[in-house]
């Protein structure tokens, strides 16, 4: 069996114990619990394993405390991770602890002291909530003190509990460690006894573990912590072999046994062992010498800023903290022969460190960019100097030429790559959004790059990438292209990019696979192997593709004969207020409260829902953090007015013939929106689905709307001259948010005001995001209406260009970036669905009813064709 | 012999079939409020309160239960996920929840009872218990962590409530399921295990674990292997996963809990993931390939489906498993288990 920490002795931390630490018990009685979950903690990251938690104190409600501290525990995942022994001398106080505890815990502990009718009623109920229990070598008529009394009393209570089924292997024997060197001859034997019974205990009870608590063991020479340390590392040195696997005690504060100065381990051992009865008399008179050797070693590490300055820089690019950059990579500066030394030193070296914490999941996206925002300040702090001394710049790793295609304007997670790659030593060259294929090549080549990237996020950069692919073949180039964005995806890149260039294609699936796939197509060693491998492994796509049988099929009057019928009887009636209405200035902070958090957690690759990701295990700390960030920057947002919203909205009465929808915006102005219907055969019952379905023949009407956020540039320009990717990613994904939130904000206005079929709606905001609302909004583009095209359409009938001022390019991207638009369906069964695949019969039809070539058609509509 | 006896022993002749889901399939009868809300004169909107169907319309819950015994389940389940009176009370139906396990479970005993009366194979009813929707594990104000909306002997009564309504009604098991928080499933086991000892004899418990990410652990955080370490000691009868993602993400999740459970393993993954409109849409043959490589590979005791699972997938799955060779239950070397949101096991 393998598991992460299997081990052979286990530390338990003693340090949540009110019994055992002033401090701690300071800061409980003091009701301090985010200190004492502090001290939690740094147990945890001290090394111990299981977490020893006890408030038995005489002033303190230790129901009460133990309950708060362990559900406090159970929220922070670096500490909760680790088993937790739920320690206290009152069964009721173990057993409100054992009711908030996840895992499978310890409980310490039970004996007999009480008799054998409640130790076994309290090891029954330590069986039903799943716990591991320490019993104390403790009967009827007291604690074993001698090797008999404790192997005796074990070897009972071991029969008493594997007789009702108790698993002996969750049996642990604590026989008691008492102090010796106390002056009394009946204590000089104490260790031994111990030690011995260890032996026979292991004997006679398979299965089962011993601990004890290791502070009775020094307990005269209190105040005296070198003396306390050795006597207990000589202890576990003899005690170990002999069978004890467990301790409750300080890991910090255990001697390796081999490095205790001779003469005190010596007569340690004599104390511990009874070698001579004057054995306990010689160690306290030796003990004196020892006294505060240990004081420098106990006081904490000094502050981060009192390291070297390499250590202070690599600290600042981990954590992220820019307040002194300057000043250290100043200091190195000066410190070095040539400034470009400290960038390929001590700076490099820290980036490289962030590197493999986020290679190995320890780090996530948001502190990345974070770091590299200290990076880049160093960079540019030393630029001057290296560009006076007239010295070539670092040499990276790499240069990448990075591109947003043309007609494409959503750069978020290209420049989120673009961050990553730098960090990891990559020259990066951003060629921005919208860059024709034409710009991408000849930077390519002025830069002498050593790959490209593409990103895109709608559907019709696909095809944009597919040109980059040929355009690169035409020109016979040989350089990797790297494929990435939302809409992409290995399939896509292997049917249509990768046979399009000869060169190695890769589909890059998200930022964090980025420096890999980038530093192996650097790589001379390993370099052509990947190509290979990927090379096959998208053949191996081609081939299952081509082998799969497609869904079938049904042609499209067929498809039509099994639209839904919708019950029409149910259909919204008049708007309130048709026609269209526009909204210059929204008020952002009413937007704000509609805003969907779970896609704003994604766009930074951290994987969960809002608010659940906040407590996650994994992400949860990196994104609270990020969350703090971007309430900080929304804060601003609203109370500076760096961005306006404006929409509009419109509502027209229209009419269904056939597939298409007639809408009349005005008397004598018609525009026809041609709809396509799902033709994949469906199950019985289930209908091939179109949006006209939801339209009435017999007169209907429709809505449309077109909302974009304005004015983020020059805030962008700020943060670009502040070197601050971090601030900038954060805008545009908060920008791109409150764009949603807009939509959302609007479609309720619209289904409670303006339209008013939905007068008396009351949806939380979860309730909104879930969309349990009457109606949809489905966008041009997006599965139920995929054809991008219908949007200048949309944007005529909203005249949404000059009310809006947002406009499309020429791939129907919307500007500014942050925006949303699509029509609004009324009807109660209207949902939203996926047009999916269809027919040639289908596309044929549709280029006549859309009035454009079979060709621009198939352009179109390509992603449904396939 | 017990009805633990009975399964042990079917299942180490071949590889059983539980059911598919009941959520989607009832989505399917296209219900209107009137038809769930039936005439017990509620206040509340019942649509979407799937469990209440056994008083008021029980011939849906029943339809589909005969639909997976006819496509071949050996274990069905009573449609009472939510049957609970946390989650009744959202509907205002707490009142209720004794009625409805009683009766979701007498319909699937009689269903049972007279398909295993046809054919002599023997059927078993699974009480099934679900998570509820408040978690003893964590906090819902993310200002104050050390906050729980419910607590533990709470969720042990109200978990106790419905065990002894569908142990009334006749179910054979107790299947706590789609776990995402471990603390809650502890509470569950708690309950069934003083109903069992109030009934005096043995009620087998049957556990399912629902992941929430890719790493493989659940809402309260739990890797599989710790889940099954702080769930050990309700000697379940079957350990395994439901519902989180397809069959395809739950692979290597089911690799780790086979070599490592001394009990049989049930799976029973969605129809795939969900599409961008919230459908389930991998088709019956795709599921069954999918689920049929953990039996080709020996990892599986129990197979069916949840949510986007149509009888169509139970007897996809059916043929595709029906004479491989069940998984052969390891005998793991004893060890102490303990566990945090990670497992640790301590050297023997």
């Amino acid at each position: 069996m393998t598991t992460a920490s299997s081990t052979s002795f286990v530390n338990i931390g003693e340090r949540t114990n009110v019994t055992g630490s002033a401090r701690f018990k300071k800061l409980v009685m003091a009701g301090d619990y985010a200190a004492a979950v502090e001290v939690a903690l740094q147990q945890v990251e001290a090394g111990a394993q299981v977490l020893d938690v006890n408030m038995d104190e005489g002033l303190l409600d230790a129901h009460e405390a133990m309950t708060t501290f362990l559900k406090l525990i159970q929220a922070e995942p670096d500490i909760a991770r680790i088993p937790v022994m739920v320690d206290s001398s009152k069964w009721d106080v173990i057993e409100a602890g054992l009711k908030c505890v996840s895992g499978k815990p310890i409980v310490n502990s039970i004996s007999m002291k009480e008799g054998v009718d409640q130790f076994l009623e309290h090891a029954r109920k330590c069986m039903a909530y799943g716990a591991a229990v320490v019993v104390m070598a403790f009967d009827e008529t007291g604690q074993a003190d001698t090797k008999e009394r404790k192997v005796e009393i074990c070897s009972r209570a071991y029969d008493l509990l594997v007789g009702i089924g108790f698993p002996p292997e969750d049996i642990i024997f604590d026989p008691n460690v008492f102090a010796v060197a106390t002056g009394i001859e009946e204590h000089n034997n104490y260790g031994v006894d111990f030690i011995e019974a260890c032996k026979e205990i292991k004997a006679r009870c398979p299965h089962v573990h011993i601990s004890g608590g290791l502070s009775n063991l020094s307990f005269s020479f209190r105040g005296n912590e070198a003396v306390r340390k050795a006597m207990h590392s000589v202890f576990l040195y003899h005690a170990i072999p002999a069978g004890m696997d467990m301790a409750i005690v300080n890991a910090g504060q255990l001697d390796v046994y081999d490095q205790i100065e001779p003469v005190l381990r010596t007569a340690c051992e004599d104390v511990i062992l009874n070698r001579d009865p004057d054995a306990g008399e010689r160690l306290v008179a030796l003990a004196e010498k020892f006294r505060g050797t240990d004081a420098v070693a106990e006081k904490q590490a000094a502050e981060w800023r009192g390291w070297p300055v390499a250590k202070r820089l690599e600290h600042a690019l981990v954590k992220g903290i820019d307040a002194f950059v300057v000043e250290d990579t100043e200091e190195c500066r000066l410190a070095f022969a040539r400034p470009i030394e400290v960038i390929e030193g001590p700076l490099m070296d820290g980036m490289n460190v962030v590197g493999d914490l986020f290679g190995s999941g320890k780090m996530f996206l948001p502190q990345v960019v974070k770091s590299a925002r200290v990076m880049k300040k160093a960079v540019a702090h030393l630029l001057p100097y290296i560009e006076a001394a007239k010295e070539p710049g670092a040499k990276g790793k790499g240069k990448i030429i990075m591109a947003t295609v043309k007609g494409d304007v959503h750069d978020i997670g290209k420049n989120i790559v673009g961050v990553v790659l730098q960090c990891n030593g990559f020259d990066v060259v951003d060629l921005g959004v919208m860059v024709p294929w034409s710009k991408i090549i000849e930077a390519a080549n002025e830069n002498d790059a050593d790959m490209i990237g593409l990103s895109g996020l709608i559907t019709p950069s696909l095809d944009e990438m597919v040109t980059v692919a040929e355009e690169m073949q035409r020109l016979q180039m040989t350089m990797p292209l790297l494929i990435g964005g939302a809409t992409t995806s290995r399939v896509h890149t292997a049917l249509r990019i990768e046979p399009a260039y000869k060169g190695p294609v890769v589909h890059v699936l998200d930022a964090s696979r980025a420096v890999g796939v980038a530093t192996t197509l650097v790589s001379e060693t390993i370099r052509d192997d990947y190509v290979a491998k990927i090379a096959a492994e998208y053949e191996a796509v081609r081939v299952a593709r081509a082998g799969r049988g497609q869904s079938e099929l049904v042609p499209i009057d067929k498809a039509r004969d099994n639209g839904f019928d919708a019950d029409m009887s149910l259909k919204p009636g008049k708007p309130r207020m048709p026609g269209v209405h526009e909204f210059l200035d929204w008020d952002l902070a009413d937007l704000r409260k509609y805003i969907d958090w779970t896609p704003f957690f994604r766009a930074w690759e951290l994987a969960g829902n809002y608010p659940a990701i906040l407590e996650d295990k994994v992400v949860g700390e990196s994104a609270t953090s990020l969350f703090a960030d971007a309430q900080a920057m929304l804060d601003k947002i609203i109370a500076e007015k760096w961005l306006t919203a404006r929409g509009v909205a419109g509502l027209w009465p229209c009419r269904r013939r056939g597939d298409d929808i007639i809408v009349h915006v005005e008397d004598e102005v018609h525009y026809t929106l041609p709809m396509l219907r799902q033709q994949i055969a469906k199950r019985e019952g289930r209908a091939n689905m179109c949006l006209a379905d939801f339209i009435d023949h017999d007169g209907d009407w429709i809505g449309g709307f077109a909302v974009g956020l304005h004015g983020i540039e020059p805030h962008l320009a700020r943060f670009k001259n502040a070197i601050d990717d971090y601030s900038d990613i954060l805008l545009k994904a908060l920008s791109d948010r409150l764009a949603e939130a807009f939509a959302e904000r609007l479609h309720l206005f619209v289904r409670t005001s303006l339209w008013g079929y939905a007068e008396g709606e009351q949806l939380t905001n979860e309730a909104l995001i879930k969309e349990q609302y009457r109606g949809i909004r489905p966008a041009p583009g997006y599965p139920a209406c995929p054809e991008h095209s219908l949007k200048p359409i949309l944007f005529k009938m909203l005249d949404a260009h000059r009310r809006t001022g947002i406009s499309l390019t020429e791939s129907f991207a919307m500007l500014p970036t942050s925006a949303v638009s699509g029509f609004y369906f009324g009807h109660p069964q209207a949902e939203y669905f996926g047009v999916a695949r269809i027919g040639q019969d289908q596309l044929a039809e549709y280029a006549t009813r859309r009035g454009i070539s079979l060709e621009l058609a198939t352009r179109y509509l390509r992603p449904n064709l396939d | 012999m017990t009805p633990r006896e009975t399964l042990l022993a079917e299942a180490a002749k071949r590889i059983l079939i539980t059911d598919g889901a009941f959520g989607t399939e009832i989505q399917n009868w296209k219900l209107d409020e009137a038809a769930y809300a039936g005439n017990l004169g509620l206040g509340h909107d019942q649509k979407g309160n799937n469990d209440i169907l056994a008083l008021t319309k029980p011939e849906v819950p029943e339809t589909i239960t005969r639909e997976y015994l006819d496509a071949g389940s050996d274990i069905v389940s009573t449609n009472t996920f939510s049957a609970n009176l946390i989650s009744q009370a959202d509907y205002g139906a707490e009142h209720l929840v004794r009625e409805i396990n009683l009766a979701s479970a007498q319909i699937a005993r009689r269903c049972a009872d007279e398909y295993a009366a046809k054919d002599g194979r023997p059927r078993f009813v699974a009480g099934a218990i679900g998570p509820t929707n408040k978690t003893l594990s964590l906090s819902p104000d993310v200002n104050d962590p050390g906050y729980r909306e419910i607590d533990f002997d709470y969720l042990k009564q109200v978990y106790r409530e419905q065990i002894d309504a569908l142990v009334e009604g006749g179910v054979d098991f107790i299947l706590i399921e789609t776990v995402f928080d471990t603390l809650n499933a502890k509470a569950g086991i708690k309950a069934a295990i003083e109903a069992g000892e109030a009934l005096g004899r043995d009620l087998p418990i049957m556990m399912s674990m629902t992941l929430t990410d890719l790493s493989g652990r659940n809402l309260s955080g739990h890797t599989v292997e710790a889940f099954w370490h702080a769930v050990r000691h309700a000697r379940p009868l079957t350990i395994g996963l439901n519902c989180s993602f397809g069959a395809e993400q739950l692979r290597p999740h089911v690799k780790t809990l086979s070599a490592l459970c001394d009990t049989l393993i049930m799976v029973y993954p969605n129809a795939g993931l969900p599409n961008e409109l919230g459908a389930y849409d991998e088709e019956p043959a795709t599921t069954a390939g999918l689920v049929k490589e953990w039996a080709d590979a020996g990892q599986v005791n129990v197979l069916g489906g949840c949510c986007g699972s149509t009888p169509e997938h139970i007897a996809a799955i059916v043929e595709a498993v029906k004479d491989l060779t069940p998984r052969a239950v390891p005998v793991p070397e004893v060890r102490t288990r303990l566990a945090g949101l990670e497992p640790f096991t301590m050297a023997a």
